[in-house]
């Protein structure tokens, strides 16, 4: 597998020193946390971005205009993130630019590509990144918001009135706990409960206590793996019969197999990505989603999930601005920004001049665990 | 506040607090026979873990055979360890040990990063998953194998260090290596010793507790760090004060989270750390021993 990679690097070196780049190549940047903390959103984004590139040249390019693909492992640090940024754009002179794969980083790096006149398609889900809207950035991860909005709306439904949230405390944590405190009176929601758990903690049975002692109707854990698997596990040595909310940061298979029996009965808003099979023949989502789990599942012989499939959009997006006839930075900006009806892998996109998230609360569904599998909720 | 909350807190704050002894132990062994802080000894209770996921899930090995199988290739990694990185060294000083301890650690990590990849795995418990009641507080069956297996530990712990030869051997090093040398006691054979129960210790602590916590590459970090701290409360004994201290830091981080805040969970442990050096370097038992700095 590395070899046939490395053969095919090999190949495509010599091909290029002796086409010197006639031949039209518009070169894409890639900074991913590859390693570190970040290392689960890097990993696949970077795999994905690679296997995207390698079979639109594989396919004959882009109208006969070919990707090359540079990548850079930014170890989820927003330093190391804008030198890299620089680098692509000063050294490599890249056209575009997909990544990084937090929001820390991306927005350190957003001000080096608005000085720099390059587009960034961030894969973070910060609503910080495009919120106000930056010419030259666009992101392709769903906002916390909507994620938290699905979850509230089904609580609403159900006629919940009191919760309990119970958030990591790092970055994608202390975001979540933001917009769940922030949107709870929208939906009617008291927040009876709010504790926190450290990414590293590896027993949450004293906030869970704490939670099982209070009136709360229903449990909101907003986290990362491990850290959510181990909360659904105390949850159960507790006895803990309120049900459990977790968010899309844990809509991975990883999750079930981490958590157990506890995962039973779990609910949380997820990209469609892990429910692709399931989802309706109507769903205008599917055919990208069903390709995208498929060809993950050839290449690197475990499931896609909806981290790669942020850098999946990103790499299609850029494609489909070069299919309208965009190589420069300046023209790929332009016509990512006039991109509609995009039906990618994180949601539908619709990007305008006011708009660089382009996703709506459609993005997400419902889902619940069941016989250690993912059903959608209705 | 009501009392099975607090029994609960306790409960939880016991379990994590046996396996801080059990490492704490570790480090205090090792210690005692050569006079510094081996930093690797977190590393030991990951390859515990992830060695143990490694014989379950790619020799499909049964749980009971895995188990031993993990804890000797962690040892052969202790032997390994003190082999190639401490003896070479024959007259460096204890503080450049540690270092070369620190450093070793980031390789073990790298290596199980690189053998195991990033992911977190699951370990499954030993017997049953249903939760037992204990006067509205409830525990689970792994926590009743780590207690016992902590007490059963702290036995044979007792019981080679004072009733046999090597044990007695071990004990006379840390007084005073050169005496012990003069009587006949090979020193660095002791040493050897010390790496070997070490990180035995370390990997069944990683073991009992992986199904509970779950284990990845980079566990041992904190977990070391959290032993350090019992065995410097239990002022580097390797016997009960360690123990105790273990179980005090146990406690007083679940009864922290619970009742303070969770977010000082881990500034707890090392304010005590702190407090204990700044105040009370011999431990919080130990008699006052101006030697041992």
């Amino acid at each position: 597998m590395k070899f046939r990679r490395v053969a095919a690097f090999a190949a495509a070196c010599t091909l290029f020193a002796s086409a010197a780049f006639a031949a039209g190549t518009v070169k894409i940047g890639g900074l991913f946390a590859v390693t570190g903390p970040a290392s689960f959103l890097g990993e696949p984004e970077r795999n994905t971005a690679q296997m995207v590139v390698d079979e639109i040249n594989k396919a004959g390019g882009i109208r006969g205009t070919k990707l090359e693909l540079v990548t850079y492992d930014t170890a989820g640090d927003a330093t190391k993130a804008v030198q890299l940024a620089n680098k692509l754009i000063k050294n490599d002179k890249v056209a575009a630019i997909v990544g990084p794969s937090t929001t820390g980083e991306s927005m350190a790096v957003i001000p080096v590509a608005e000085k720099e006149r390059v587009p960034l398609i961030s894969c973070a889900a910060g609503i910080k990144i495009t919120e106000p809207v930056k010419p030259w950035v666009f992101k392709t991860a769903q906002n916390d918001t909507l994620a938290v909005a699905k979850i509230y709306d089904s609580l609403q439904k159900q006629k919940v009135r009191k919760i309990a949230i119970l958030t990591v405390s790092d970055g994608f944590g202390s975001s979540g706990r933001e917009q769940l405190k922030a949107q709870a009176a929208r939906y009617g929601l008291e927040i009876l409960v709010d504790d926190t758990f450290g990414p590293k903690d590896t027993d949450m049975t004293s906030q869970l206590t704490k939670i099982r002692g209070s009136q709360a109707q229903a449990i909101i854990c907003w986290g990362t793996n491990p850290g959510p698997a181990i909360v659904a596990k105390n949850a159960k040595q507790l006895g803990i019969k309120t049900p459990l909310y977790m968010s899309h940061g844990v809509s991975s298979k990883k999750f079930i197999e981490l958590a157990g029996d506890a995962a039973e009965g779990v609910r949380l808003p997820s990209g469609k990505v892990i429910v692709a099979d399931l989802l309706p023949a109507s769903d205008s989502q599917k055919k990208s989603l069903l390709s995208y789990v498929r060809d993950y599942k050839n290449h690197y012989r475990v499931e896609g999930d909806h981290f790669g499939g942020h850098a999946w959009d990103a790499v299609m997006l850029i494609k489909g601005a070069i299919e309208r006839g965009a190589t420069t930075p300046e023209a790929i900006r332009n016509q990512l920004e006039k991109t509609r009806n995009f039906h990618g892998i994180g949601g539908t996109f619709n990007y305008s001049p006011t708009d660089h998230a382009g996703l709506t609360k459609d993005a997400f569904v419902l889902v619940e665990v069941k016989n250690k599998d993912w059903v959608i909720v209705k | 506040m009501h009392i099975d909350q607090l029994l609960q807190y306790s409960l939880s704050g016991f379990s994590t607090g046996a396996i801080y002894a059990l490492i704490g132990i570790g480090f205090s062994i090792i210690y005692n026979s050569t006079g510094i802080i081996n930093f690797a000894q977190g590393e030991f209770v990951m390859f515990g873990g992830m060695l143990t996921i490694f014989f379950l899930d790619v020799l499909h090995l049964p749980l009971w055979a895995a188990i031993p199988c993990a804890i000797a290739v962690a040892t052969v990694a202790g032997v390994l360890f003190e082999r190639l990185a401490i003896r070479p060294l024959r007259s460096a000083t204890p503080i450049n040990l540690v270092i070369i301890t620190i450093g070793g650690s980031i390789l073990l990590r790298g290596i199980a990063m690189l053998l195991w990849g990033k992911d977190t795995h699951a370990v499954p418990p030993f017997t049953g998953e249903d939760p037992i009641s204990i006067a509205g507080a409830t525990i689970l069956p792994q926590h009743l194998w780590i207690l016992a297996i902590t007490v059963v530990i702290i036995l044979i712990n007792k019981f080679y260090f004072y009733h046999t030869i090597s044990g007695k051997a071990m004990r006379a090093c840390s007084y005073n290596p050169r005496a012990a040398g003069l009587v006949g006691i090979d020193v660095r054979r002791m040493v050897l010793f010390s790496f070997m129960i070490s990180s035995a210790l370390g990997s069944l602590a990683g073991i009992i507790v992986a199904p509970l916590t779950m284990t990845a590459y980079d566990v041992g970090v904190m977990l070391g760090l959290k032993g350090f701290c019992a065995a410097i409360i239990g002022g580097m004994s390797s016997g009960m004060a360690t123990v105790i201290g273990g179980l005090i830091l146990g406690i007083l981080e679940s009864l922290g989270a619970g009742l303070v805040s969770s977010g000082y969970k881990d500034a707890i442990a090392f304010i005590i750390l702190l407090l204990i050096l700044f105040i009370r370097p011999q431990g919080l038992f130990g008699k006052a021993e101006t030697e041992r700095v």
